[in-house]
C-alpha cells in the first residue's frame, strides 16, 4: 500500500480507509470511517516512529524468533473425513461446499 | 472493458504492422506426495473433499509447515533454468476474496522468489531462441469450483457454486519469463516451443507429471503489440489457463490478430484477463485488471524464512539428471544424425521412442526409420501422436530383429507391424497367426525354383548364356509362388547355383 522509498508517508485519507474497507468486504458507516481513520493514523504514526529509530543496518523482521528452514518431510498424514470437513459448512451438496452466487469474475 | 467484436486482422498484415511482445507464466503442479503446507495427498481424481485437513481448509488455529521436498523441487527447477537461487526468501500472503481459497489469501512468494534471472533455449524452425526467465516462485494451488445453473458453466448466469478443496494447497511453482521480443511472425511458434521445452525439462527433472490435460501444467499467455520498430511496449492482455501446446500457439496468434484489428481501427487495448475457448480458438474478456489488482501482499507470519544453504543447493545441482538438450546432443552424435534429421525426430516427439527401441536391441538407423517413416504415416492417418500408437519400442525392436534374422522381409515386416497395431499381439504371435514368416527352408525354395525354371525354359537358357539380369523373372515367379514369403536374395542364389552360373 505504501511506497517504501518515500521517507515521510503521506497522511492517510478517508478515501484510503473506504478503499481498505472495500477490499476487506466491510461495510462501514461514515461515523465508522472517521473512527478508523483516526485509529489507523495513530498506528501508522507509531510505526513511523520506529522507522525513525531503526538505522539502515537494522534488517526489518517479520517474525518474533530468528528461525529459518522449518519444514516437514513429504509424508502423508491423515486429514479429515469428508463428513467432518463439511460439518461446519453453512451449506453442502454432493460432498462439496455450496457457496452463494459469486459476483464478479472467476480467478 | 473492450468490446467483444470478433473482427480479426489478417495475420501477415498484423505482423508487418506490429511487433508482438510475449510474456509467459507457466504454473506447474509439483509431483510431491503431499501438499505444500500440510500432509494431505495430492493425488488427482479423488472424490471431492476427501483430501483435506484443518490447514488446507483454513480452520481456526491450524498452522502451515513447509514441505521440504517441494522446496527441493523448486530449487531443482530454478537450477535447470540457469537461475540464481536466493540465499534467503520468504512466503507472502496474496489477499483476495474468492471461495477457491478458504483462507481468503493464497500463500505465495512476492518480492523474494526462490529463483531469479535464468533462461531456457528453445528450438524454433532450426533456430535457437533464448527465452529469459524473470523468476520461479513457490505457491499453492487453489480449490476447484463448479458453477451450477446457467448454460455455460461459467460464473455468469450461475445460481450457486460448489467447492472441492482437494486441490487447495497442492504445491505449485510459477515460472515467469521476461518480455520475449523480436520474434515477429514466429511469436506463436516460440510460445508453443517454450512451453514444450519447459514440459520436457520438468519431466526429465522428475518434479511433475506435466499432464496438461489434468492441469498439472498450465500456461497464461501475455501478449501486447507495439507499432513495428517502436521500442515501447503496448498494453498487454493475459489469456488464462491455456491448456495444450496447440492452444498456446492458437491463443497467441488469435490475440495478435484481435489486438491488431482493435489498434488499426483507432481503438485501445484494455489491460485485462481473457479466457481462451478451445472450441472456437478465440479469447473473450474477463476481469479488467485496472481496478481489480490490489492483493496487499505481506510477509507470511505463520512461516519462517527459507535460507537454502549454498552446499545444499550445490548438492542438488550435482544431482540434476542429464537435461533434455544435452541428451539430444548426445543421442544425435551416437546415432550419427544431421541437425535436420534430429530436428525432425524432436518435432515428431520420437526421440524417446527411438532411444527405447535402440535400448531394446535395434540398430539406431533401423529404429529411426521405423518411427519416422512407416509408423509416422500410421500415426498421421489415425490422427494420433507416435506415443499413442498401440505398439511399443520393444515390439518395434523385435520386428527389426526378425528382419535381421531373415525371418521377415521388409514387406512382411510391415504386415507384422500392421498386425500389432490391430491388436493381434506381439510380433511373434502375429507372425505365427498370419503365417507370415519368410520361407527359408532351402528344400521348399529349391522346389519352387525348379518349377519356375521348368515353366520358363527360354529364360533359363538366357541366364545360362550369361544374361544374368534375366534372373529377375524367375525370382518374381518364385516370390509369387511363395506369396512373397521368400527371401529374394536367397532365391537368386539358388537360381544361379541350379543353372551352374557364376553370378
Ligand atoms: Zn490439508
Amino acid at each position: 500500500m505504501t511506497d517504501p522509498s518515500s521517507t515521510a508517508a503521506p497522511a492517510l485519507t478517508r478515501d484510503d480507509v473506504a478503499h481498505l474497507a472495500h477490499l476487506a468486504r466491510l461495510e462501514l458507516t461514515d461515523t465508522e470511517l472517521d473512527l478508523y481513520l483516526d485509529q489507523l493514523t495513530v498506528i501508522l504514526d507509531s510505526v513511523a516512529a520506529v522507522t525513525e529509530v531503526a538505522a539502515a543496518d537494522i534488517v526489518p523482521t517479520t517474525h518474533a524468533v530468528p528461525l529459518t528452514n522449518v519444514s516437514r518431510a513429504d509424508v502423508l498424514r491423515p486429514g479429515l473425513s469428508r463428513d467432518a470437513a463439511l460439518a461446519g459448512a453453512p451449506a453442502a451438496e454432493d460432498g462439496q461446499f455450496r457457496v452463494p452466487q459469486i459476483l464478479g469474475e472467476e480467478q | 472493458m473492450s468490446s467483444a467484436t470478433p473482427t480479426l486482422a489478417d495475420y501477415d498484415h498484423a505482423i508487418e504492422t506490429f511487433d508482438p511482445v510475449l510474456g509467459l507464466e507457466v504454473h506447474v503442479e509439483l509431483g510431491t506426495a503431499t501438499k505444500m503446507f500440510c500432509g494431505c495427498s495430492t493425488a488427482f481424481g479423488a472424490p471431492p473433499n476427501t483430501q483435506v485437513c484443518p490447514v488446507c481448509l483454513a480452520l481456526p488455529g491450524a498452522m502451515p509447515v513447509v514441505n521440504a521436498t517441494a522446496v527441493e523441487y523448486a530449487v531443482r527447477i530454478g537450477l535447470a533454468l540457469h537461475c540464481s537461487i536466493a540465499s534467503w526468501c520468504r512466503f507472502a500472503r496474496k489477499n483476495y476474496f474468492y471461495p477457491d481459497m478458504p483462507k481468503n489469501f493464497q500463500t505465495s512468494q512476492y518480492d523474494e522468489p526462490i529463483a531469479v534471472n535464468g533462461y531456457l533455449d528453445v528450438q524454433v524452425d532450426g533456430e535457437t531462441v533464448r527465452v529469459e526467465i524473470e523468476r520461479a516462485h513457490m505457491e499453492e494451488d487453489t480449490g476447484k469450483s463448479t458453477h451450477v445453473g446457467g448454460l455455460t458453466g461459467r460464473i455468469h448466469g450461475a445460481e450457486y457454486s460448489l467447492l472441492d478443496y482437494n486441490r487447495a494447497g497442492v504445491p505449485l511453482v510459477e515460472i515467469v519469463t521476461k518480455p520475449i521480443t523480436g520474434t515477429k511472425a514466429s511469436a506463436p511458434a516460440v510460445a508453443r516451443a517454450y512451453v514444450a521445452a519447459l514440459r520436457d525439462l520438468l519431466l526429465s527433472l522428475e518434479v511433475s507429471d506435466v499432464r496438461m490435460d489434468q492441469g498439472s501444467l498450465r500456461c497464461d499467455a501475455n501478449v501486447s503489440l507495439t507499432p513495428a520498430g517502436n521500442p515501447v511496449f503496448g498494453t498487454r492482455t493475459e489469456t488464462k489457463n491455456v491448456n495444450s501446446l496447440r492452444s498456446v500457439e492458437r491463443a497467441v496468434r488469435h490475440e495478435i490478430c484481435r489486438q491488431a484489428a482493435v489498434l488499426e481501427a483507432g481503438g485501445r487495448i484494455v489491460q485485462e484477463t481473457r479466457h481462451f475457448d478451445e472450441s472456437t480458438g478465440t479469447t473473450s474478456p474477463g476481469r479488467s485488471k485496472e481496478t481489480a489488482e490490489d492483493y496487499r501482499y505481506f510477509p507470511e507470519p505463520d512461516l519462517v524464512p527459507l535460507a537454502p544453504a549454498p552446499e545444499w543447493v550445490e548438492g542438488i545441482r550435482a544431482s540434476l539428471p542429464e537435461l533434455p538438450w544435452l541428451r539430444r546432443a548426445r543421442l544425435q552424435q551416437e546415432w550419427g544424425l544431421s541437425d535436420l534429421e534430429m530436428r525432425d525426430l524432436v518435432a515428431a516427439d520420437a526421440v524417446g521412442l527411438v532411444e527405447a527401441t535402440v535400448d531394446a536391441g535395434a540398430p539406431a538407423d533401423q529404429a529411426r526409420s521405423w518411427w519416422s517413416a512407416y509408423l509416422g504415416q500410421q500415426a498421421n492417418s489415425r490422427g494420433v501422436s507416435l506415443a499413442e500408437l498401440p505398439i511399443t519400442p520393444q515390439q518395434v525392436a523385435r520386428v527389426v530383429a526378425l528382419v535381421a534374422a531373415g525371418t521377415l522381409s521388409a514387406k512382411l515386416a510391415r504386415q507384422v507391424v500392421d498386425g500389432v497395431l490391430a491388436g493381434e499381439g506381439d510380433p511373434d504371435e502375429v507372425v505365427a497367426a498370419r503365417g507370415l514368416a519368410v520361407v527359408s527352408d532351402d528344400s521348399a525354395l529349391q522346389q519352387a525354383v525348379d518349377q519356375a525354371l521348368a515353366a520358363a525354359p527360354d529364360v533359363a537358357d538366357r541366364i545360362r548364356s550369361g544374361r544374368v539380369q534375366a534372373v529377375g523373372a524367375v525370382v518374381g515367379a518364385v516370390m509369387k509362388a511363395t506369396r512373397g514369403q521368400a527371401d529374394a536374395a536367397r532365391v537368386r542364389e539358388l537360381v544361379f547355383s541350379t543353372l551352374g552360373v557364376q553370378a
